[in-house]
């Protein structure tokens, strides 16, 4: 056994390559509950490309009959309502698993330096997976993934000068028909895999080159002991294999339950109208995007003009690869922020929560002015962030804060007449109180105070 | 001009999502999918009475024989009745396709009465459940009827023979007229006794073979079968999917214990 594996080694560098990034890969010994998802995202990775793979032996990528093919799969391929609900539940599961890991991100600073391209890596891969997961929705040829893709699609159609001409070039017709489905599909195949492992293998190699961070935010690497080994790190394996197994387990008992008691998730995860065939003729009276869209479908929504519409969705996912510039305070963890930071966060949390909610409702009068509000919000945190950088004067927070609030209330002028007042201004308190809060809360609280880093990890 | 067409769509985006339609109470069945003697009843029901009009083009008549025991030769004497391109009444392995010319079809109804395969999935048992009994006279549509949860519908009231005719309560008298006109029955003299079926304000202005009781459990039988026909393995998944929740079990507990036991020297 030995000899093969000299001989293999001599040749290929497995064993190299097993230190490197597992038996001799320290990691640190401090992960807690948020550190499950990184794994996972590869599990369900995996998971989807394998259960693709066979949907794809059976499913028939042509507008006459894909439709058709999915019920096929569903009813006649032994085993086949198996394969497509792990691959429909797959697609929500991932987004889930990927929010959590971004989440861990933002709370603990895993995005600050060194982690910075780690970072862009990993939102490349959430747009690799948008991408992915928007033109696998148009495969089953329903009239949410018919109607939802019309009206993506026709979102390039608002960018200036050239965009007509792109929509035309993504659909390959005047409307989503037969060419589209066509090429989605090929997209569909080809993103998820050859793209994103290629993605992920990427931001695997940058993680263990720069070391994964931890919820303190300590870097283990400053504190080693004789043999050059992080006093608080812990070999990958088998620690953090049996540990990530676990997790495993935690996963899929949620994920099957989900496959074999709720596959549509109360019409969530697979909505009702997609069970009716696309008809081009005839518009749903309701189109909204699947669940893990419809935040940045609000903030689409909030805009009156198209195009600005399509560039606030744009920067709102923007924000999101900006933020090693924009969060540049040198503590990492929320464990040593202010109050006024974690309270900034899970606001930011509750808001996207919101933005999400308000994505699949229809449009009031009511909701569209919370769809405003909440879209000031998602871009107030990012100005928030950027201000508790570090401590500031009470002068700055004064004048910050008013020109913000200025701001708001001024575009809140320019369209009260449009909009009910007695709406919009009530309103205002949403924004307002977030604004409020993280502004004048260093100037008249001790809530912006940080506490000391540790220098070495502590253990709970 | 493709421009103005783009933006002038997206401008309507929002307003798309407003035209919902009035949703009315909906009533509640409890499906009984373990039911074989009521799914049996309700296919006999759906291939006798929706087969002419509507397919469910996704199953075969084998299959649904398969899952609630009825024999080959059953199928083919009590419940195929569709024919091929040919004119050869279909085999068991024929997918449940209609019966009716989709050119017949528009020209009787306007439309092509949809594939009822899905339609539990789409719009839910509660609804075909409250629709199939919220008919009732309307003498300004085309077929004499109309139905409370799907306003304007195109499709005739199909088993009046069994319920008989419903009218809404507001407008008896006119109803009376077109349920007259319909079966030629006393219909004045069902205005004294108004009973209002269900919620939604119906009475029955002209009664049919069944009593309200008998027909409620026909339409029961056909929903439930109409269930079934909507994911014909979901039953067998969820039993499936006891025996990998209760794998997962296990499996999660022996995970934590091999993490106990590989951890216990990390402090």
């Amino acid at each position: 056994m030995n000899k093969l594996i000299t001989w293999i080694d001599n040749r290929l560098p497995v064993v190299g390559v097993w230190n490197d990034h597992l038996a001799k890969y320290y990691t640190p010994k401090n992960f807690n509950f948020w550190y499950y998802f990184g794994s996972l995202a590869l599990l369900v990775l995996v998971l989807q490309i394998v259960t693709g793979l066979f949907l794809a032996m059976n499913y028939k990528p042509d507008a006459h009959s894909a439709f058709a093919s999915v019920e096929y799969i569903m009813r006649e391929v032994p085993g086949g309502w198996f394969i497509r609900y792990m691959h429909s539940t797959g697609a929500s599961a991932f987004f889930i698993v990927i929010y959590l890991h971004m989440f861990r991100a933002l709370i603990y600073g895993s995005y600050k330096a060194p982690r910075e391209l780690l970072w862009v890596i990993g939102m490349v891969i959430y747009l690799a997976l948008m991408a992915t997961a928007f033109m696998g929705y148009l495969l089953p040829w329903g009239q949410m993934s018919y109607w939802g893709a019309q009206v993506i699609v026709n979102l390039f159609g608002a960018i200036p000068g050239i965009g007509p001409d792109l929509a035309l070039w993504i659909r390959g017709d005047y409307v989503v028909s037969d060419a589209t489905l066509n090429r989605f599909f090929a997209l569909h195949f080809f993103i998820p895999a050859l793209g994103l492992p290629v993605l992920v293998f990427l931001h695997i190699v940058a993680l263990h080159h720069v070391g994964s961070n931890n919820p303190d935010g300590v870097e283990i690497k400053k504190n080693k002991d004789e043999n050059g080994v992080p006093k608080d790190g812990i070999p990958f394996h088998p620690y953090y294999t049996v540990k990530d197994l676990l997790g495993v387990a935690g996963f899929l008992l949620v994920f099957f339950a989900i496959v074999f008691f709720k596959p549509e998730m109360g019409g969530y995860f697979l909505e009702h109208p997609n069970f009716i065939p696309a008809n081009p003729l005839q518009t749903p009276e309701h189109i909204a995007p699947v669940w893990y869209f419809t935040p940045f479908y609000t903030v689409l929504r909030a805009v009156p003009d198209p195009f600005l519409g399509v560039v606030a969705m744009g920067s709102a996912i923007l924000m999101l690869f900006l933020l090693p510039w924009l969060d540049r305070n040198p503590i990492k963890s929320w464990r040593y922020r202010s109050a006024l930071h974690r309270f900034s966060i899970l606001f930011f949390v509750v808001n996207f929560l919101v933005l999400g909610w308000l994505g699949v409702k229809p449009v009031t009068p009511l909701f569209a002015e919370f769809g405003v509000r909440a879209t000031e919000a998602y871009f107030l945190f990012f100005l928030v962030l950027w201000i508790f950088s570090k401590q500031r004067s009470s002068a700055f927070y004064f004048i910050v804060y008013a020109l913000t609030m200025g701001l708001l209330v001024f575009y809140d002028f320019t369209r009260v007449g449009s909009s009910d007042p007695t709406i919009v201004w009530p309103a205002l308190l949403w924004p307002g109180f977030y604004l409020t809060m993280c502004l004048l809360g260093p100037v008249f609280t001790k809530f912006a105070q940080e506490k000391p880093v540790p220098e070495r990890v502590t253990s709970k | 001009m493709k421009k103005l067409v783009i933006v002038t769509l997206l401008g309507l985006l929002p307003v798309l999502s407003w035209a919902s339609s009035g949703h009315t109470q909906l009533d509640h069945i409890d499906i009984d999918l373990n039911n074989k003697a009521s799914l049996q009843r309700g296919f006999k029901y759906f291939a006798n009475y929706c087969f002419s009009c509507h397919g469910a083009a996704y199953s075969r008549f084998s299959r649904v024989g398969a899952d609630l025991g009825i024999s080959s030769d059953l199928l083919k004497q009590e419940f195929i009745f569709t024919r091929d391109e040919i004119g050869k009444r279909n085999k068991p392995g024929a997918l449940m396709t209609v019966a009716m010319p989709h050119r017949y079809a528009t020209s009787s109804f306007g439309t092509v009465p949809p594939d009822l395969s899905l339609v539990v999935r789409s719009r839910s048992a509660d609804w075909v459940y409250t629709y199939l009994r919220s008919f009732y006279l309307d003498a300004s549509r085309p077929l004499g009827v109309n139905n409370i949860v799907f306003p304007n519908v195109g499709m005739p009231h199909v088993l009046w023979e069994l319920q008989g005719w419903q009218a809404k309560a507001e407008h008896s008298a006119a109803v009376a007229e077109t349920a007259d006109a319909h079966e030629a029955a006393p219909a004045s003299s069902e205005e004294g006794n108004q009973v209002v079926t269900h919620g939604n304000g119906l009475y029955l202005a002209v009664p049919g073979e069944l009593s309200g009781f008998e027909y409620n459990a026909v339409v029961y039988d056909i929903v439930n079968f109409m269930t079934y026909l909507s994911e014909p393995g979901q039953q067998k998944r969820k039993l499936i999917g006891f025996w990998v929740m209760g794998f997962l079990g296990i499996f999660f507990i022996l995970a934590y214990l091999l993490k106990k036991e590989f951890w216990k020297d990390v402090h």
